[in-house]
Formats: structure tokens, C-alpha cells, sequence
């Protein structure tokens, strides 16, 4: 385990003793279906991910179990860091196309008055 | 159309309605599920499907079609509205005096409850006794805090006709409503929110009955938090989506079936449509439809019409409850998400986890 840097860590890597860093199980704290679900999602779309899962370890637990295993040794640190990439990506895309759909929708309503 | 679909593209794009359950609900695009797809992320393709059409939107409530999106990510949407997306409410309760027949709990309770009209991005985190437990617990600071007053005392109306037997007119203040929340503006509070009129969003609450003689005083310190703690923190009444319905009529319908077809579903959308003096039937607006499946139990009809819902076609419904606008609640929904890719990709680029 690694990780503990501060008194609440964030995000913790469990690897069982010896194992490839292609199969990784990470502790995300404070966190649940939300980020798991669509994480999950988006790693699984990786070509180089042959399995992603994720499992919340208890109700009365804040952290999620999240595991990865990657084809051809690929350190499983990658597709991680790709999902959360793309998935700030897609969510900017929606921020903006939402914004862009509502300050339309406002225009047209205001439209119609004068 | 969907008649028209092969049946491999069925399965990815649709979700079937059959009589004793529901077909295909997972996504199933994932790379080297099905030969012939290329179904690896790709940000280019995405860009070009989404889509967002907005139906409708007033002051409390919106609602708007998400269109290109997988359900995990729509979901995280919705579960961030309900639980966190951060407001401000009551959440400490000074009782001075309390000698109205609602107890001190009940009545405190009810005060966490009342929607707080304030910009919960002006304000910041109360840190929950982090460091030390001294400074935190009486006082907030013009940061972190809004002060409300609830100072009530009912007396009896001198005016009240002599045999009047109405409470209205016996006695004075004897319905304490959610607008006897008065804000006292904490150190600078009054310049900086001087035109953004802090206090409960609705003023016709009832939050106790007194009679003469009782009296409220209380002081209530309201602070910033997620519903994910507290579901009084909610900013939303409801958010909620659900799936474009599609219905498909896999042969042509006449007379008293297609009359019988169209009264299985929700008004508005099937017609009956007059061809050579025949009334045939007609899908007009499958999205009006409730998808009660009523359909499936004439035996004559259910062979005729296809039930599904389009798995990417989200219909967002959001219903604010006041204390932000519906479209300022939904990006921050969405940078709440992007907050969280942040975090652990911080985590990912600077600590040591490998």
C-alpha cells in the first residue's frame, strides 16, 4: 500500500505480493457509484483493459474498490489516468454544449417579449 | 424503423420492453464485444453524437433532452444534483426560549429544513471542528456562515370580538411562518450581499402554532454542505431522467384494433389515421408515452407494436427547489464531476502511489 501521505489519503494502489503492476486494485476514498459507474465506463472503452470492476466495500464506508487488469503488462496507472482525462474531457464538452444550448434558449424566450 | 434494424445494432442502441421484463439494459459497446465495431473510446466521434436540446425551462424547473451519452455518466449528473450539489441551511440552532408546545428537536428540525435563499458559491466550507473545537461552535465567520433570527411572541388580540372563536382573530403572531426568519448580516455581509436578499425562499412555511403567553427566540447559524450529508443541503426536489420511448408498429392496424391500440397508450401518442375509409393506426409522439406496457396484455395486440427505449436519449428533468436556478444547478452538477476527475488525477500525478 502506498499512498498515506496526509492523515486522510485520497487515493490508495493494492497489489497483491509480486504481482505485475498490470493488475491493480485502487482504493478511492470518499467516493461511490458516481465516479465509479462512469470511470468504470470509460475504462472499459480502453482496448488495452481486459477487465475493469469496481465494488463499494460497505455501506457505512466511504471508498470504493476500483480494479483494473491490463493486456501486455501495461502498467494499469495508464488506463486509469486516461478515463479521468477523458472523462474531464467529456464533461467540459457537456458544460459547454449545456451552455451553450441554455444561453440559446434564453435568447429565444427573451425574443418574443419586445 | 426499428423493424429495419438489424439486430446486433438493436441490441447496443436499444433497451426492449418485453411483457415479463426488460431486455438488453446494459451497455454492451465495449471494445471486442462485437466484431466489426470499433467501440475503443474515441473523444471525436462522442463530439459529433452528443447533443443537447432544451424543452423547457422557467424559473424552478427545466427540463432537456442529453442525447449521445452513456447511462453511467448521465447518471453521475443526476446523483450529483440530488446529493452533491452544495447549498446553504440551517444547521445550528440557538434556543433562547422556546415555550411553544413544539419541542426544541422537532422545531429544530423543522428549521433545517426550510430552503435558504443564498449563493452557495460566495460562501465557503464550515471546517468541521479540524482544528480545535473552541472557535467553531458558537460563532461562524462572514465567510462560512448566515446568521437568521426567529423572534416571535403571541399575544391576545385586544380588537377580537367578544364570543369570536376563530384563532385568526382571538390572537396575534399565533402562526409562526418561515418569513419571521430574519438575516442579521455577519461583519461585512450587508455590503457584499445587500442586493442578493438572503432568507428563506418561500415565506409561507408554518413552522409553529403558538398560543398567548408563548414565545420563540431563536438564533440559527446556517452553513454550506452536500445533501450526501444532509438531504435539507438538496438543492433539487426532484432530478430525475428517464429513456426516449420508441414504439414501432410491425404491421398495419385497422379498425376497432387500431382504435383498441391507441387507448393502450398515453394520450397523444397514437392517432388514428383515415386511409381509403379505413382507420388505420398511427404512431405520432412515442415520447409522450408512459410506457405502462398496457399493450402487452391484449393478446391480439401484443404482437403487433415493438416497445423499446433509446439507451442513449436521456430526458433530464430538474426541478430546483429554489435556492439556485435549474441550469445554474446542472453545471454545477457537471463541474462537480470535473472536480472529481481533478482530485485523483492530482492524486495520480503528484503523490506516491506507484
Amino acid at each position: 500500500m502506498a499512498g498515506d501521505c496526509e492523515k486522510k489519503p485520497v487515493l490508495e494502489m493494492v497489489q497483491a505480493d509480486g504481482g505485475d503492476e498490470g493488475c491493480v486494485t485502487y482504493v478511492l476514498h470518499n467516493e461511490d457509484h458516481t465516479l465509479g459507474n462512469s470511470l468504470r465506463y470509460l475504462v472499459m472503452k480502453d482496448v488495452d483493459v481486459e477487465f475493469c470492476g469496481y465494488s463499494i466495500t460497505h455501506p457505512s464506508e466511504s471508498k470504493i474498490n476500483f480494479r483494473i487488469q491490463t493486456r501486455g503488462g501495461i502498467p494499469a496507472t495508464e488506463p486509469l489516468r486516461a478515463g479521468l482525462t477523458q472523462l474531464n474531457d467529456v464533461c467540459q464538452h457537456v458544460l459547454n454544449t449545456f451552455q451553450a444550448r441554455v444561453d440559446e434558449f434564453k435568447g429565444k424566450q427573451d425574443q418574443p417579449m419586445e | 424503423m426499428a423493424a429495419t434494424m438489424s439486430n446486433v445494432e438493436e441490441i447496443r442502441s436499444r433497451v426492449i420492453l418485453q411483457e415479463f421484463g426488460v431486455k438488453n439494459v446494459h451497455t454492451t459497446d465495449y471494445p471486442g464485444n462485437y466484431p466489426g465495431y470499433d467501440d475503443a473510446w474515441n473523444m471525436e466521434n462522442f463530439k459529433k453524437n452528443f447533443r443537447i436540446d432544451i424543452v423547457d425551462m422557467d424559473e424552478n424547473t427545466m427540463e432537456f433532452d442529453m442525447v449521445g451519452i452513456d447511462a453511467s455518466i448521465a447518471n453521475a449528473f443526476r446523483r450529483i444534483l440530488l446529493a452533491e450539489v452544495p447549498t446553504m441551511a440551517v444547521e445550528k440552532v440557538f434556543i433562547y426560549n422556546n415555550t411553544s408546545i413544539v419541542q426544541d428537536e422537532i422545531l429544530a428540525h423543522r428549521l433545517g429544513l426550510v430552503p435558504i435563499k443564498a449563493d452557495p458559491r460566495l460562501f465557503e466550507y464550515r471546517n468541521a471542528g479540524n482544528e480545535g473545537e473552541e472557535e467553531d461552535d458558537e460563532e461562524g465567520s462572514e465567510i462560512d456562515t448566515i446568521k437568521l433570527q426567529l423572534k416571535v411572541k403571541c399575544s391576545r388580540n385586544p380588537r377580537a370580538t367578544k364570543d369570536s372563536a376563530d384563532p385568526r382573530e382571538l390572537y396575534l403572531n399565533h402562526m409562526v411562518y418561515s418569513k419571521d426568519m430574519k438575516w442579521v448580516p455577519i461583519g461585512n455581509q450587508a455590503d457584499v450581499f445587500a442586493d442578493s436578499n438572503i432568507g428563506p425562499v418561500h415565506g409561507d412555511i408554518l413552522l409553529a402554532q403558538l398560543r398567548p403567553g408563548q414565545e420563540l427566540d431563536i438564533v440559527m447559524h446556517c452553513v454550506k454542505g452536500i445533501g450526501q450529508d444532509h438531504a435539507k443541503f438538496s438543492p433539487v426536489a426532484t432530478a430525475s431522467y428517464r429513456l426516449l420511448p420508441e414504439i414501432s408498429l410491425l404491421e398495419a392496424v385497422e379498425g376497432e384494433q387500431a382504435e383498441r391500440l391507441r387507448s393502450c397508450f398515453s394520450r397523444g401518442v397514437m392517432e388514428l389515421e383515415d386511409r381509403d375509409g379505413k382507420k388505420f393506426a398511427k404512431v405520432v409522439n412515442s415520447r409522450l408515452d408512459t410506457c405502462s406496457r398496457e399493450v402487452l396484455r391484449h393478446e391480439d395486440l401484443k404482437n403487433l407494436v415493438k416497445l423499446a427505449r433509446v439507451r442513449d436519449h436521456f430526458i433530464f428533468t430538474v426541478e430546483s427547489s429554489g435556492v439556485l436556478p435549474p441550469d445554474v444547478l446542472v453545471t454545477e452538477a457537471i463541474k462537480v464531476l470535473m472536480t472529481k476527475c481533478d482530485r485523483f488525477l492530482n492524486e495520480l500525478n503528484t503523490s506516491n502511489v506507484e
